[in-house]
């Protein structure tokens, strides 16, 4: 499911050891679990169905409380639905995922929101804690999730709407921007993930 | 607030980095594998790798060099060159490249646009469009790998394009390639005026204003130069260089 090698690639850098897989062993066996994605809604949630993964990431993830980072189309498959798609998303985080509209005169902005922002840290937390100050990162999407509760919102970024850009609930995480095309900045995300 | 993106480019030939004039006269500038190295630590926005011979020579694209050089790069690479098959844009996606550009392929197979759009999403697919002017002064569209000129003019081209599902437009002025004289802001308004997609602007950058011009007064997303990045003084001695963000920055804020 989309562009892993570039996850690969700095967590190699960090110098952890990483397994890009869809095996149930190797899955249950993870000590930390990242769901990248780039494609589709209902394209990322029937290959999960398909490779018949859905049981053991929910016995790893709400059972075991293993923790889990999900970046930009994974982050949104946390979510109960899509606007994008028909299938339910994972249901994970009490969230809905929404489709930019920009259709007024005033905004005058493209989608997808691609390319470096900023985000706003909305909450205390592990995976924040030690950005850098002239902190940015790299969006590329033309979808947003907006959660239900505020205790679920770690970050917001502005983008015609303020929207959720990092979101949380327990050992859930999920960013919409990509830490690991996001030099130094991201690297210290992905860092703190593992820390935890 | 989201930024201008401000994209080094860097044109590949064999196993070296290159620089041309008008797109000819390539002037060899240094190793891929270190000057990737060295926009990243400068911490470039994104990059685009093009290889400028493997198109002409009918070769697929160099995935083993291409993996070298971006295994350390830790932003957005985007990577163009001898791209014909959806197995040949999952190796690229799967080294950990973000988005493939597309130029010649693109002009006779446009199709092949929609079918790497429709496996990958849009935001993978980068249509790079090469306009050079004739005789009468109107621009056309120049096929670089058979070094010739087509019939499209390069504002029906990037809707065509757009309607296919490219993610973006990179437009190239030819006849500013390597000048450092400014953009063709003409030709940048005309084309990010005529989609909705974001815009590359790129030919001609040769200072620090004329990227801001790019974006401010042309309209683009992102503003793309490849000797600006790699030439120092007047001599054109080989340094790399890119702005400070803060620079950048006060340009766009």
């Amino acid at each position: 499911m989309g562009n892993v090698g570039s996850i690969e690639n700095m967590l190699k850098q960090i110098g952890v050891e990483v397994k890009i897989s869809s095996d149930k062993k190797e899955i249950e066996n993870a000590d930390k679990l990242i769901m990248p994605g780039v494609g589709s809604f209902d394209n990322g949630m029937s290959n999960l169905m398909n490779l018949d993964i859905l049981p053991i990431l929910h016995s790893k993830v709400i059972l075991e409380k293993t923790p889990i980072l999900g970046i930009c189309l994974g982050m949104q498959l946390f979510t109960q639905k899509s606007e994008e798609g028909k299938l339910p998303g994972l249901g994970w985080i009490d969230a809905e995922t929404n489709r930019f509209n920009f259709n007024e005169e005033k905004f005058n902005l493209k989608i997808p929101h691609m390319g470096w922002n900023t985000i706003n840290i909305k909450q205390q937390n592990s995976i924040f804690h030690k950005q850098y100050d002239e902190s940015r990162y790299y969006f590329v999407h033309s979808y947003y999730v907006r959660c239900a509760n505020e205790n679920n919102v770690l970050a917001t970024t502005q983008y015609g709407i303020e929207f959720h850009s990092a979101i949380v609930n327990n050992n859930i995480i999920g960013t919409q921007f990509h830490p690991e095309k996001s030099h130094k900045y991201g690297k210290r995300v992905l860092q703190s993930f593992l820390e935890i | 607030m989201l930024m201008a993106r401000i994209i080094p480019v860097l044109l590949l030939k064999g196993s070296g980095l290159v620089k041309t004039v008008k797109f000819k006269d390539p002037k060899y500038i240094g190793d891929p594998r270190n000057a990737v190295k060295i926009f990243n630590e400068k911490e470039v926005d994104e990059l685009i790798v093009l290889d400028v011979n493997v198109s002409k020579e009918n070769k697929p694209p160099q995935f083993n060099l291409i993996k070298e050089i971006i295994s350390e790069a830790f932003m957005p690479v985007a990577y163009g060159g001898g791209i014909k098959s959806i197995d040949d844009a999952k190796e690229l996606f799967g080294i950990g490249v973000e988005k493939i550009v597309i130029n010649s392929y693109g002009i006779e197979n446009p199709s092949f646009i929609k079918k790497v759009s429709d496996v990958f999403g849009s935001q993978s697919i980068v249509v790079s469009i090469d306009a050079k002017k004739n005789i009468f002064g109107k621009y056309q569209i120049y096929a670089s790998a058979n070094q010739h000129s087509c019939v499209y003019n390069p504002i029906d081209f990037a809707k065509i394009m757009e309607d296919m599902g490219a993610g973006e437009i990179f437009i190239n002025s030819v006849d500013r390639d390597g000048g450092m004289t400014g953009y063709d802001l003409n030709l940048i308004k005309n084309i990010s005026e005529s989609v909705k997609i974001p815009v590359v602007a790129c030919g001609g950058a040769g200072a620090i204003h004329d990227l801001e011009k790019a974006v401010k007064i042309g309209g683009a997303g992102a503003a793309a130069a490849g000797s600006m990045f790699v030439f120092h003084g007047k001599h054109r001695a080989v340094l790399i260089s890119y702005p400070d963000q803060k620079v950048i920055k006060k340009m766009f804020i």
